[in-house]
């Protein structure tokens, strides 16, 4: 057992306790401590005065300075909004072919457009604009509706197939797997491929070509160019959306596709519809 | 001191000192908590919210069960920058028959507490099928395996009749139409007039998934894109007091 100290001289009083013969002093709080401590409870009550704190009957203490989240958003909103107004409006006011012609008011359209574009088009179109299996690529000079400014537009603002806009558009490729017989698919799948010369079999392109005039060139032109005021693609670009491979071409034609964009008009503002529509048409395929 | 000496009779005593620690607690949680329940401005009066339908409910669960909230939050704060990339900031009533509710801070990916409408269902299915296919940059890892997997609703009249017993206000029809409606919302082509009718006219009645069976994906395709478009917001004012 080790011996207990001796309580020198002017050591302060113990706080009574003794654990094996162990006993603690009585030493005061250290005094910064003490009036941390004091100032945080009196700056916890000027809180609660300030900002909004206590729950009474109906609603809570909405504080002296009247903070608001709500209301602090909706005015950060009003000051970008205000900022950009001179721009936006000029944006919307000037005919859209005109938007271009004014260097400074295209270069705004196309920066904020770009935003726009990363914001709400990226996750189907790409970071990049390159687009993804059955989602199009823009950078390039092949458009199922339509590439000019004008197009770009509609399309952004009504998008294709949806059900939230009436002015959605729309156009609906018949399932052949229905209509034809399977020889007919496989003959008119030869042939849509022998117009980007990637058929495998000769015979069959030249049957298939008599199958596609009947059921195909109404919408996709005598020549398989296409037809943009219908959606239908040129199928001669060997550019494909959904794959040009002889099994996703027999699918195509089998089920046929349906491809969806939403409608913008609601989700964005005339000028960020504006705004990306001329983002776009920059990309490089515009038209 | 007296009062000290008191306190030592709580500080030599752990059942004392256990049963006034849970007291102090218990007072402190009242105090935070209980006004929630009464205050009128906690959850806001607005229109258009309404019951999860059957389908958007399974799938709902399925979101929880592939604990999607890890990374996923359903909670635009109100920040410009937020209101900027997802739209109006969420509201408490917009949560109000979620039970759990899917908030959180946490993003690996984007929030989705609006994500219902902004990208059409094959991007959804092809998205959930391999994500890299569409947003090369994404982590998310492939749900596939969820097409695959057929699902008949045989227990999801029993989920919403939980769901009622907490306090989401299924009718006895709904309940009764739970099985039925669940198969309806996902074909176009049967009779859903009586699924519109109990959920109203919004309802999205399409086959999500694209294929002829009922499948996961349809389910979580249909939750997902009802998120966030039940609020008509242009009936809302939001009160500032808050």
């Amino acid at each position: 057992m080790s011996k207990t100290p001796d309580k020198q001289p002017g050591d302060p009083n113990t706080t009574g306790h003794s654990w094996d013969g162990i006993e603690e002093f009585d030493n005061p709080m250290p005094r910064w401590w003490l009036w941390t401590f004091y100032a945080t409870i009196i700056w916890a009550v000027i809180y609660t005065i300030l900002y909004p704190a206590w729950p009474l009957v109906h609603s809570a203490t909405a504080g002296v300075l009247g903070w608001s989240s709500r209301e602090l958003v909706q005015q950060d909103m009003i000051a970008f909004e205000e900022a950009n107004a001179p721009w936006n409006v000029k944006l919307v006011e000037t005919p859209l072919d005109d938007v271009a012609k004014d260097a400074e008011l295209q270069q705004y359209a196309v920066n904020a457009g770009g935003a726009v574009f990363r914001t709400w088009c990226a996750q189907c179109h790409g970071s990049g604009a390159q687009g993804a299996p059955g989602f199009p690529n823009l950078l390039d000079d092949a458009w199922l509706w339509g590439g000019t400014l004008e197009d770009i537009e509609t399309t952004v603002a009504y998008g294709i197939r949806n059900e939230e806009s009436d002015d959605a558009r729309y156009s609906e490729m018949p399932a052949f797997g229905e209509i034809l017989e399977h020889d007919e698919i496989t003959q008119v799948v030869q042939y849509v491929m022998s117009l980007t010369n990637a058929q495998t079999d000769d015979a069959a392109a030249q049957a298939g070509k008599v199958v596609f005039e009947d059921n195909c060139a109404s919408c996709h032109g005598e020549d398989g160019k296409g037809d943009v005021t219908q959606g239908a693609p040129n199928l001669t670009d060997a550019i494909w959306l959904f794959g040009g491979s002889e099994e996703a071409l027999t699918e195509t034609v089998t089920n046929s596709r349906f491809g969806v964009m939403p409608a913008w008009e609601n989700r964005l503002t005339d000028a960020q519809v504006r705004a990306v529509s001329a983002y776009v048409h920059q990309l490089g395929g515009g038209q | 001191m007296a009062i000290l000496d008191k306190h030592k009779i709580l500080e030599t005593n752990a059942t004392l000192l256990l049963i006034f620690s849970f007291l102090v607690v218990t007072i402190g949680g009242l105090v935070q908590i209980t006004p929630l329940f009464y205050l009128e401005n906690t959850i806001e009066k607005v229109e258009g919210m309404r019951p999860y339908t059957p389908l958007e409910m399974a799938g709902r669960d399925i979101y929880i069960r592939e604990g999607c909230y890890t990374c996923h939050s359903q909670m635009i704060r109100p920040m410009r920058d937020e209101v900027e990339r997802y739209g109006h900031y969420s509201l408490a009533a917009e949560s109000m028959y979620d039970h759990p509710h899917q908030w959180g801070s946490k993003r690996t990916g984007p929030d989705l507490a609006r994500v219902g409408g902004r990208y059409s269902d094959q991007w959804q299915v092809d998205h959930l099928r391999d994500p890299q296919s569409v947003v090369p940059e994404s982590v998310m890892p492939k749900y596939g395996f969820l097409e695959h997997r057929k699902i008949d609703g045989k227990y999801i009249g029993d989920v919403m009749a939980a769901n009622a017993l907490v306090g989401t206000p299924y009718t006895d029809e709904m309940l009764e139409n739970a099985q039925a409606d669940f198969r309806a919302q996902a074909d176009p082509d049967s009779d859903y007039d009586g699924l519109l009718e109990r959920y109203g006219d919004k309802v999205n009645v399409r086959n999500f998934d694209g294929q002829p069976e009922l499948t996961e994906a349809d389910a979580l395709v249909a939750y997902l894109q009802m998120l966030g478009t039940l609020v008509d917001f242009s009936t809302f004012t939001p009160d500032a007091s808050r």
